[in-house]
């Protein structure tokens, strides 16, 4: 039963080759996909290339279902599954800086890796910027220290927010991720550009 | 000519199985900026052990990291992404070392810009308590109320600030 490493199926060091293979795994699908372009990923904010939505979204309802799929199968425990815990000041004020940096630099981390393995300058020097901003956090840690751990809420499931299962609440997320999938289509033909 | 790249509802589904096998496997998903931080860590105790040892934010890392900080899940996984990516640029004829950018902007402006964004990212990926891979992608796969609220913050932003910087892109 899984998550393998936590009932002790696998061994650290097999659990750590894994995560090398399946990293080869997310290399490979963002490459495909076209992730290592910050041209197109940047689209998505002008309407001419809703990719990173329909990839996104894709994504995360297919691991949503399987997990749940899986945990009905019993061969998975989602009780055993790391649920980020939510500091509600943080994870606002920290993604709203990096949707700027996402708008200014045209990347997120994981996709200026796989445009540096390509041979993209843009993404090195992006990744070269991703280890100053995190030194800058580390080093003034003290200064930011009480907006990080503002405003606890523990490791809630929006469902249970919601007071709803799981599974209903996943139904609605698929409904909401094909109503964007909509809007994306139509974004893409509305703001159309040939050659980028 | 548009290079060619996957359909991408196919991307995503293949992207959700990648995620799914990490769940399976780790009980955790995937990321990015948590390799960055271990690799950041690891560096300032080889560079500078005292201060290691000293700064707060080291010592709560440590506490938390056992001994070996570049042992962890995330550095071998963000090892296999470079090279997935480097396969699949092979593969599709993409390997190409080149400073991507608008026609309407020099290749300065583009890195000045890729600089500032990379700062910008690295430094709020860790206000967040991980990145687009690992707080929004991961967190709303496990329905994590944390991982939403990132998520439509940065994508939020995103889009209300894009007008301003509308000459970088189109």
């Amino acid at each position: 039963m899984g998550p393998l490493i936590v009932y002790d199926i696998i061994s650290q060091n097999t659990n750590l080759l894994l995560a090398f293979f399946i990293g080869i795994g997310f290399g490979f699908v963002l490459e495909q996909s076209g992730f290592s372009s910050s041209r197109k990923l940047a689209g998505m904010f002008y309407g001419y290339d809703t990719t990173v939505l329909k990839v996104f979204f894709t994504a995360a309802i297919t691991a949503m279902l399987g997990m749940l799929f899986f945990s009905l199968f019993g061969w998975m425990d989602l009780d055993m599954v790391y649920v980020n815990p939510t500091y509600l000041t943080s994870a606002i004020i920290g993604g709203i800086i990096m949707g700027a940096g996402f708008i200014l630099g045209g990347f997120c981390p994981g996709t200026s890796f796989c445009a540096a393995a390509i041979g993209k300058i843009d993404g090195m020097v992006f990744i070269g910027g991703l280890f100053i901003g995190i030194l800058i956090f580390t080093e003034g840690y003290p200064l930011w220290e009480s907006l990080y751990y503002a405003e606890f809420m523990g490791s809630p499931r929006i469902n249970e927010i919601l007071g709803l299962s799981q599974g209903v609440f996943g139904l609605f997320l698929i409904f909401a991720a094909f109503a964007m999938f909509w809007i994306g289509e139509w974004a893409e033909k509305k703001f159309p550009r040939e050659i980028y | 000519m548009q290079p060619k790249y996957m359909n991408p509802y196919l991307g995503g589904v293949l992207l959700g199985l990648v995620l799914l096998a990490a769940f399976f496997v780790s009980g955790r998903g995937l990321g990015a900026s948590g390799a960055i931080k271990d690799t950041v860590a690891s560096g300032v105790k080889t560079v500078a052990p005292s201060h290691y040892f000293n700064a707060a934010y080291y010592s709560e890392y440590y506490a938390m990291q056992r001994e070996r900080p570049m042992n962890t899940w995330l550095v071998y996984q963000m090892l296999g992404v470079i090279v997935g990516g480097f396969l699949s640029g092979v593969l599709a004829g993409r390997m190409k070392l080149k400073v991507e950018h608008s026609p309407k902007i020099t290749s300065r402006r583009r890195l000045y810009f890729a600089l500032a964004g990379g700062i910008l990212f690295g430094y709020g990926s860790q206000i967040g308590r991980g990145c687009t891979s690992g707080s929004a992608l991961s967190g709303m796969a496990v329905l994590s109320l944390g991982g939403f609220v990132t998520m439509a913050a940065i994508f939020g932003t995103a889009f209300v600030l894009a007008y301003f910087f509308r000459k970088n892109w189109i």
